[in-house]
Order: C-alpha cells, then sequence, then structure tokens
C-alpha cells in the first residue's frame, strides 16, 4: 500500500511521517516515531497496556488507523511528565506499589487520567470502573488503587487539561 | 538473624521504599526487550505446526527463500543440539529436528526486513507432515504401549516417584476418620503482560548479544552456547526490565534460542517478539493435575496419616516437570506434623504445549486437595476446620518427615491473626445461606537448596566498587522481574554502609558484567541474593572501617556507619563523612572492591533418598487465609468478598514490595480458583487471547487484607524469606472451603465455576440431604 504524508500531534509536538494507510496508531508511535512507552500485550484490544489519550479519551492504540487521528491531540505516557516533572498520576504509581513490573502501567496511568480529568473525586466503585479496561497481573490491583487515590490527594493542584509537555522521547538501543 | 546484624535501628530496612525503576516504568523511559530497536535489524517469525503429532517427511525453503527481504530461513538442521532446562530433560531443539509434538510446536523459522514479509515468507514454506497417534489425557496417555511422544520415555511417563515416610497404615488404622477423593485441577498460564521477546544481535569478532525477557539470564546463556555451538566466552546475554514472569520465562523459550540461530545464521540482528496467541503455546504454565487423596484424623483432629497420588499433564517436553512433581510430594504434607506419607507421583507426556514452573510451583494443586480434605474430615470429626490447623502445627525449629528443615515457622501467628482480622468466631458456620467463609494454610521455599545443575559453587555472587566518586556499585547477577530484586539489594547495601538510598547504583543480570545468579525462580532471590549482597556490603564496610579506624585510632569494631557517616559508637563526634572515609580508604587500597557469596549450608539441603534433592530451602515463608464468599444458589455465581491473608516473609524488608507480592499471589490464586483454564479440544487449545482466558480485571477482583507477619529467619538477610509465592496456594481452598460454609458442597474440581456449584446443589437436592454431602465427583475435561 502506498504511503501517505501524515501529521500526529503527539504529547504537544508535531510528527509528519510516512505511513501506510492501514499503520496502526500503536506501531506508528512505537516503531515510526519512538514512543514505545505504549505496550502491546495481547493480540485482541482486551489488555488496554496500549492505551493513549485522544483529545482527553482514553483510546487502544492497537485498533486506531494512525491516519484516522491526524486532526487529534494524543498524549502517551511520556506526555504525561518525565523525570523530575512526573504527574501526580505518575507518582502515585511510582510511590504506593502502583507498578511492578510496568508492563501495564503506562494503560493504567492513561486510563486514571482521564477518570480524574472527568471526576476529581471518584469513589473506589468508580475506580475500578474507570480501569476495568486494563489488565495487570501483578499486584492484584489493591496497590493500583492506592495509587490512584494518591494521585487523587494531589491532583486538585494540576490542571485538568491535558499537559502539553514537550515529549521526552528515550533513546534506543542504537 | 544474620551474623552481626541487629534487628534494632534500622534507617532503610523495613521502611516502604518506592521501586529502584519505578521513574523508569512510570515515564515510559525504561526498555523492555520489544522496545529495542537496532539498525539494521529484522523481525523474526516462528511457522508452528497445525497437528499435535506429526512426523516431519521434508520442509521446502526454497520459495520462502526467494522472496525479497527474506534474510535468512532455519528448520531443525540448523540447530541439532537438544537442550532443557534440567540436565535429565535436554528434549527440546530450536526448531523441530523428526517429529512436531503439539499444535504449536517450532518447525521452521524466518528473518526478514520486515514482521509482513516474515509472514508472507512462513506462508511460502511447504512442511510434509505424516501425523501420528496422539494423546491428550495424561491418564491414557500413560497406558500408550507403543510410538511414545519420546522414544526414550516408555508409556509416555516422564518421570515417576514413590516416597514412603513413616508408616501410613498404621497411621490409617490409628484414624478415627478417613476421606478419600478425587481432586482435579485445569491447566493455566502465566498470562505475565509482556509477551516474550528476544533481540539476538551479531557483533565484530563472531560474538552474539542477546537481550531477553527471561528469568534465568545465566542459563539462557550456557543454553545459546550448547544450541549455538559458540563459547560462552562469545556470548553476552543481557535482561532489560521484565514485564513480569512468574515462571513463565523460567527456562529456555523457543523463541529466545530461534533468534539466536536466525542472528547466527543471516549476521545481523534479529528480533523476535511473540503474540499473545504464541505465549500461550509457548505456555510453561500449570499442569492439569490429578490427586487422588487419602487423608486420616483422630477424633481429637490430630493428622494420622496422608497418602496421595499425583498425575500431572507435563505436555510434549520434559521441562521443569520431574521438578514439579517432585515439589507436590516434599510440601503437600510438610506444612504440619505429619509423620506418616505415602507419596505417588508421575510426570506425563501428552500432545500439549509443554508445562513449566508457575508461581508457587508444584505446591499448588495439591495444597488446594489437601486443604479441601482438612475442611471435610474436620467437619465430619464435628470439629472448626481452623482448630484442626492449630492442632497440627510443627513445632519448630524441626525437621519434618521428609527431611527438610525448618528454622523458623510463623504460621501459628498467622493462623491467629487471620482468626482474629476475620472475626471467624462470629462467622464459622453462623452467616445466613449462601454466605460462608473458609480457611487455609499454604508453604513456599526460599530459594532450592540444591542447585538445578549439581555443584558445590555459590548460588549467586555479588560484587561492590566503590571509586573516587563515592558512589557505591553494586554489581548483582539477579534477575529484577517486577518483584523488587534490584531495590532490595539496593536497601541492604545502604543500610550495611550507612548511606542513602541514591548513593547506590545497581547493575544487574548482564553476563559480561555481573557475576552469576541462578535466576529468579523458586523465591530464592531475598534470600541467597539478599545474603551475598548482604556479605558484600559487610566485606566493603570491613575495608572502610579498617582504614578509617587507624586514621582515627580506634578499633574498627568501635565504628558505626549511619547518615552517610563513618564514626564512633559512643563519640559521635569522633568521626568522618562517607566521602571523607572513602578517600581514606582509597588511599590504603585503591579503587574498593567487596565480594560477597551465597550457598546453602548442609544442613539446609535435605534427605537421601531418590528425588529428596527438590524441597529442601533454607527457609520456608507460610501463609493462612480465610476467604469470605457470596454464593448465589440460583446461579451458581460466587463472588469473593473479601480474602484475609497473614504471610510469615521472616523480615519485611521494604513492606510495601512485600504486600504487593502477598496481594498478587491471593490474585493469581484467585483466578485460578474461579476463572482461569486453558480449554483443550484434541491438543488444540480453544482460548489463547486474553479475551477469552479471562485473567481478573477490576471488577472481578476481591478485597485482599493483607497481614505481614515476621518470625525473623536466624539466616535470612536480617531475617528475610520469601514473599512472592506461597500465598498462592492458600488462596483457592479458602474460597472452595468458604463455598462449602455458604451453600454446603464440596467442589473438587478447579476453576470453579457456576455449573459445578449448580451440579452440585442438584446432585444434593436429588439425594436430599442438607448436610454433609458427598463431594462432586470432578470429571476430567476432554
Amino acid at each position: 500500500m502506498d504511503k501517505q504524508l501524515i501529521r500526529l500531534r503527539i504529547n504537544g509536538e508535531v510528527h509528519e511521517i510516512a505511513l501506510s494507510p492501514n499503520r496502526l496508531l500503536l506501531d506508528a508511535l512505537r516503531e515510526d516515531l519512538g514512543f514505545t512507552g505504549s505496550k502491546r500485550g495481547c493480540d485482541d484490544s482486551s489488555c488496554g497496556c496500549c492505551a493513549v489519550l485522544v483529545d482527553g479519551t482514553p483510546m487502544l492504540s492497537c485498533v486506531a488507523l494512525a491516519a484516522s487521528y491526524e486532526n487529534c491531540k494524543i498524549t502517551t505516557v511520556e506526555g504525561l511528565g518525565g523525570p523530575g516533572n512526573l504527574d501526580s498520576v505518575q507518582e502515585g504509581f511510582a510511590e504506593m506499589g502502583g507498578a511492578q513490573c510496568g508492563y501495564c502501567t503506562p494503560g493504567f496511568m492513561i486510563a486514571t487520567k482521564a477518570l480524574l480529568d472527568r471526576n476529581p473525586n471518584p469513589t473506589l466503585d468508580e475506580i475500578r470502573e474507570a480501569l476495568s479496561g486494563n489488565l495487570c497481573r501483578c499486584t492484584g490491583y489493591m496497590q493500583i488503587y492506592e495509587s490512584v487515590k494518591y494521585a487523587l490527594e494531589r491532583h486538585g493542584s494540576i490542571s485538568s487539561s491535558v499537559r502539553e509537555t514537550p515529549s521526552t522521547q528515550a533513546p534506543a538501543v542504537r | 538473624m544474620a551474623d552481626g546484624v541487629s534487628q534494632n535501628g534500622f534507617s532503610i530496612i523495613g521502611k516502604p521504599l518506592a521501586m529502584a525503576d519505578a521513574v523508569a516504568k512510570v515515564t515510559g523511559i525504561g526498555k523492555y526487550a520489544d522496545d529495542l530497536y537496532v539498525p539494521g535489524m529484522l523481525i523474526g517469525k516462528i511457522l508452528h505446526s497445525p497437528h499435535p503429532h506429526a512426523r516431519i517427511r521434508s520442509i521446502d525453503t526454497s520459495r520462502a527463500e526467494a522472496l525479497a527481504g527474506v534474510k535468512a530461513v532455519a528448520t531443525g538442521n540448523d540447530a541439532r543440539n537438544p537442550y532443557g532446562i534440567l540436565p535429565i530433560g535436554h528434549d527440546e531443539r530450536a526448531l523441530a529436528l523428526d517429529k512436531a509434538r503439539y499444535i504449536g510446536d517450532n518447525v521452521a523459522a524466518v528473518a526478514a526486513t520486515s514482521a509482513e514479509i516474515a509472514e508472507q515468507a512462513l506462508d511460502l514454506l511447504r512442511v510434509d507432515y505424516e501425523r501420528l497417534p496422539a494423546w491428550f489425557d495424561p491418564e491414557e496417555s500413560m497406558k500408550a504401549e507403543s510410538g511414545w511422544i519420546h522414544e526414550q520415555r516408555p508409556h509416555n511417563i516422564e518421570k515417576e516417584y514413590h516416597h514412603v515416610f513413616g508408616d501410613p497404615e498404621k497411621g490409617f488404622a490409628e484414624a478415627d476418620f478417613v476421606a478419600e477423593e478425587r481432586y482435579y485441577a485445569g491447566e493455566v498460564n502465566q498470562a505475565a503482560m509482556e509477551p516474550h521477546s528476544t533481540l539476538a544481535i551479531w557483533e565484530p569478532h563472531d560474538r552474539l548479544t542477546v537481550h531477553s525477557s527471561t528469568q534465568v539470564p545465566f542459563y539462557l546463556h550456557r543454553t545459546i552456547s550448547e544450541v549455538c555451538e559458540m563459547p560462552m566466552s562469545q556470548i553476552r546475554v543481557i535482561k532489560p526490565l521484565i514485564g513480569g514472569g512468574f515462571g513463565g520465562k523460567s527456562e529456555i523459550i523457543p523463541l529466545e534460542v530461534a533468534a539466536c540461530v536466525l542472528a547466527k545464521k543471516s549476521h545481523k540482528p534479529v528480533k523476535i517478539t511473540y503474540t499473545r496467541e504464541e505465549v500461550f503455546l509457548a505456555h510453561r504454565g500449570r499442569p492439569i493435575t490429578i490427586v487422588y487423596l487419602k487423608v486420616g484424623i483422630t477424633r481429637a483432629g490430630k493428622i494420622t496419616a496422608v497418602q496421595a497420588r499425583v498425575i500431572q499433564d507435563g505436555g510434549a517436553y520434559c521441562g521443569y516437570g520431574p521438578v514439579t512433581v517432585l515439589y507436590s510430594g516434599a510440601l503437600l504434607g510438610a506444612i504440619y506434623d505429619i509423620a506418616n506419607v505415602r507419596y505417588d507421583g508421575f510426570r506425563v507426556l501428552t500432545n500439549k504445549p509443554a508445562c513449566g514452573a508457575m508461581r508457587g510451583h508444584g505446591t499448588v494443586n495439591v495444597r488446594f486437595a489437601f486443604e479441601s480434605m482438612l475442611d471435610q474430615l474436620a467437619h465430619q470429626a464435628g470439629l472448626d476446620p481452623l482448630e484442626v490447623r492449630r492442632i497440627n502445627l510443627l513445632k519448630a525449629p524441626c525437621i519434618t518427615a521428609n527431611s527438610l528443615r525448618v528454622t523458623s515457622y510463623g504460621l501459628p501467628e498467622c493462623i491467629e491473626k487471620v482468626f482474629e482480622r476475620s472475626n471467624w468466631k462470629e462467622k464459622k458456620g453462623k452467616l445466613p445461606y449462601g454466605k460462608g467463609v473458609g480457611v487455609a494454610c499454604s508453604h513456599y521455599v526460599s530459594g532450592a537448596a540444591n542447585p538445578i545443575v549439581r555443584s558445590n559453587m555459590p548460588h549467586t555472587t555479588v560484587h561492590i566498587k566503590i571509586d573516587r566518586d563515592a558512589a557505591v556499585t553494586v554489581y548483582t547477577g539477579a534477575s529484577e522481574i517486577g518483584q523488587g530484586s534490584d531495590t532490595m539489594q539496593i536497601q541492604i547495601a545502604a543500610e550495611v554502609l550507612g548511606v542513602g538510598v541514591n548513593r547506590i547504583k545497581l547493575v544487574a543480570a548482564d553476563t559480561e558484567l555481573t557475576p552469576i545468579d541462578l535466576g529468579s525462580y523458586s523465591s530464592r532471590v531475598t534470600f541467597m541474593a539478599g545474603n551475598a549482597c548482604l556479605n558484600a556490603a559487610k566485606d566493603m564496610r570491613d575495608q572502610i572501617f579498617a582504614a578509617v579506624a587507624k586514621k582515627l585510632g580506634c578499633p574498627p569494631a568501635d565504628l558505626v556507619a549511619k547518615n552517610d557517616r563513618i564514626a564512633h559508637s559512643t563519640d559521635s563526634a569522633k568521626g568522618v563523612s562517607f566521602d571523607e572515609a572513602v578517600a581514606i580508604a582509597l588511599e590504603f587500597h585503591g579503587a574498593l572492591v567487596a565480594r560477597g557469596t551465597y550457598a546453602p549450608p548442609e544442613s539446609a539441603r535435605g534427605g537421601n533418598f531418590r528425588g529428596a534433592g527438590v524441597g529442601p530451602s533454607p527457609a520456608y515463608s507460610y501463609s493462612a487465609q480465610v476467604a469470605e464468599v457470596t454464593v448465589d444458589p440460583e446461579t451458581g455465581h460466587v463472588h469473593v468478598d473479601k480474602i484475609i491473608a497473614a504471610h510469615d516473609c521472616g523480615k519485611a524488608l521494604n513492606p510495601l514490595t512485600v504486600e504487593g507480592q502477598i496481594e498478587g499471589s491471593v490474585y493469581m490464586g484467585f483466578g485460578q480458583a474461579l476463572q482461569e483454564d486453558m480449554v483443550w479440544q484434541d491438543g488444540r487449545l480453544m482460548n489463547p487471547s486474553l479475551l477469552e482466558y479471562r485473567i481478573p480485571a477490576t471488577k472481578e477482583n476481591p478485597q485482599i487484607d493483607s497481614i505481614v507477619v515476621e518470625s525473623i529467619d536466624p539466616e535470612g538477610p536480617f531475617g528475610a524469606k520469601e514473599a512472592g509465592e506461597g500465598s498462592l496456594a492458600a488462596t483457592i481452598p479458602a474460597i472452595a472451603n468458604a463455598i462449602y460454609d455458604a451453600v454446603g458442597v464440596r467442589i473438587n474440581s478447579v476453576p470453579i465455576t457456576p455449573d459445578k456449584i449448580l451440579e452440585a446443589l442438584r446432585a444434593r437436592e436429588k439425594a436430599g440431604q442438607r448436610a454433609e454431602t458427598n463431594s462432586l465427583t470432578p470429571e476430567a475435561r476432554p
């Protein structure tokens, strides 16, 4: 399939890349742009590891065609915050044991971010509901709830819009 | 308590601490194997057998090789040497040589410039198969008279063990109540969130660098050497971040060797990453287990004898099989004071993916059977099942009937904690119909006292280096897989050297840089790598103390290291900063290097009978749990309201991590208890995806209350034992026993799905019984 030049707005920066129309957003992020924070954990959109925010709504990037998201604001885990300026959600998952192996963590944090942006004071049931599309095999979820509560307590001071921070694109082994 | 280390006044040990790699994980900066890209990297794909048992007559690779972009095609002939995690089980090959032994077996592999081309190339491979009769049921497979899956394994029996301790016949004669049942546990998969991935890079000077999602980088190192016929000195294995293991990455997985074979053949970097379906086909999960169990107790509740015949469906290759079936026997009775035990264990081959060492290795399914039966016997004797467990406790320190040395035993305290927290007395047998509570216990090893490959070498070595920057660098072979291995060693080094954790840098699991560690399996890391790190840190501290003592004119024994200072223990004004102390020591020694090792003591290595090597550990963890459930008798649906889990981890070096490990174990037990099951049809896995193989999500998972019990083991680092696996096994029978308390039926087959409960309730109705029912006969799945 012929490639097309498309522009993706990721973590506040515009990236212009040539992609096949059938290129999945997850592959574009990971392989074409180096945003490897979003993970692939399944074959059938069942695990949530690849979730990114699209205009503030969590979406599974493994079943999204990159070319369909040209005019959207995409936020990956790299866009939440980097070392030294962690978002309260990242701080919560780091401090409270929400990340053991860390593989599902980006997806959980994206889902948490979206939850807290639309509901700054969720109940435990609402947290369970909001995170029910993500699977974690390590924690038994208890410390994930603690991580969300930690973020909740600190969320007030943070802008409720998706932050447009420069990407902290990590270098690959090159 | 480890030599020279007091239990008082810790600065870092025992404090909840975020994981050392947490920021890398929450920012997306941390790299897992599939996140690695190198220039010129090829993508590898594997052709899997569509047949459960077939002779491979020929493979035509010509069309695939001719496809533009294909750089290498490999078949069994490219790597003929067999391998396996156990020295007695070298029955696997990188790619099948003569036969395919399960649907999904590895037949050929290709490396191409893109994933799409690699997949096209797989379609162009032509394999001529001759189908052979296949075995799917372990009890049927054992009856096979010919056409065995491996010619050298008659009747498809991989291994069998027969152990007798004490006098079981006499024990049963002394019993007032004897129960006999058949239990069945379905097959479960680790389902770690990260699918396996390996990047093998062909380097100048014919060297190979391998980044792989492995719990055992040093075993992988050795296996690549054997399979690729290269000296180990030419191979470097690096473990990147690992997205969960649970035993699924604790032996050599086919893609790891296939990637190396393709890299060697193409002289290029090759990455292979499994799809989720391939993860299920590579498997190494917990085998289907059939347990024929007989237990006798006296009227007073004392267990007089135990007899178990255990059959495990190991799949098509040996893997850890003999170890799994030995753990089932060794840890069956050793949690309690039981003098008379008979154990007959069979590891059977079938034409299905190979099973392996899943979390709680070998102990989980027999614990489900045993703890269920103990509950049943307690009710028959009219005793409180929790009280029956109190009656049968070991009197530690002691040696069990099967020669296991127990040095610390927090089980009594675990039982009392869950008794109190659950309000057991008010609830057991007193809740309305449909609600119930159940209790169960479990235990687990803190590493195996005998290594897989028998030798007298240390199981682990840790190096520490300090140079002019006064940074402390710990070099350890231990594999962080999300359980906190790195953080644990940083804490230990920081505590002993009296410095903040930020001063410690840790280099781990790289065969070129770090000394050997056997790997992250059998819950060995805290005890073994922890002790090695402790010894290295003490060696380093001694070197620094010796130099500072000379400078201050006092004996080294008078010095303490705390708060980034080395000072006199009684006159704290007399001292130097850590940086100054390092400078002083460097004048004496040059760059400081320290080493610590750990090998289990002879007294921990067990008995002398055949199979005695598996089960012995330097220390055992203990768990007691109470599950509270609500069962809907109309639908058979079980809701687990809460699980209270007390775990004796010796000493919680990092309580945050220990609680996370307890909760993760309970979660995994909960999944196996109620919903996880690999469904087979003629050797084909019918649910190889996370959509159909349902691991619990937030909405299903119960509230888990974890309680840390600290028995302070005399040989553990600061008294610590394992925390990562032992809790899992208690969860399943605690739930099963709670279901009995709720609706009065015993389900002897996991997962306990609504249909099984409804069937048992209907059977009871038919029989007109309201009280103690006979258990549901578990049906082996087709």
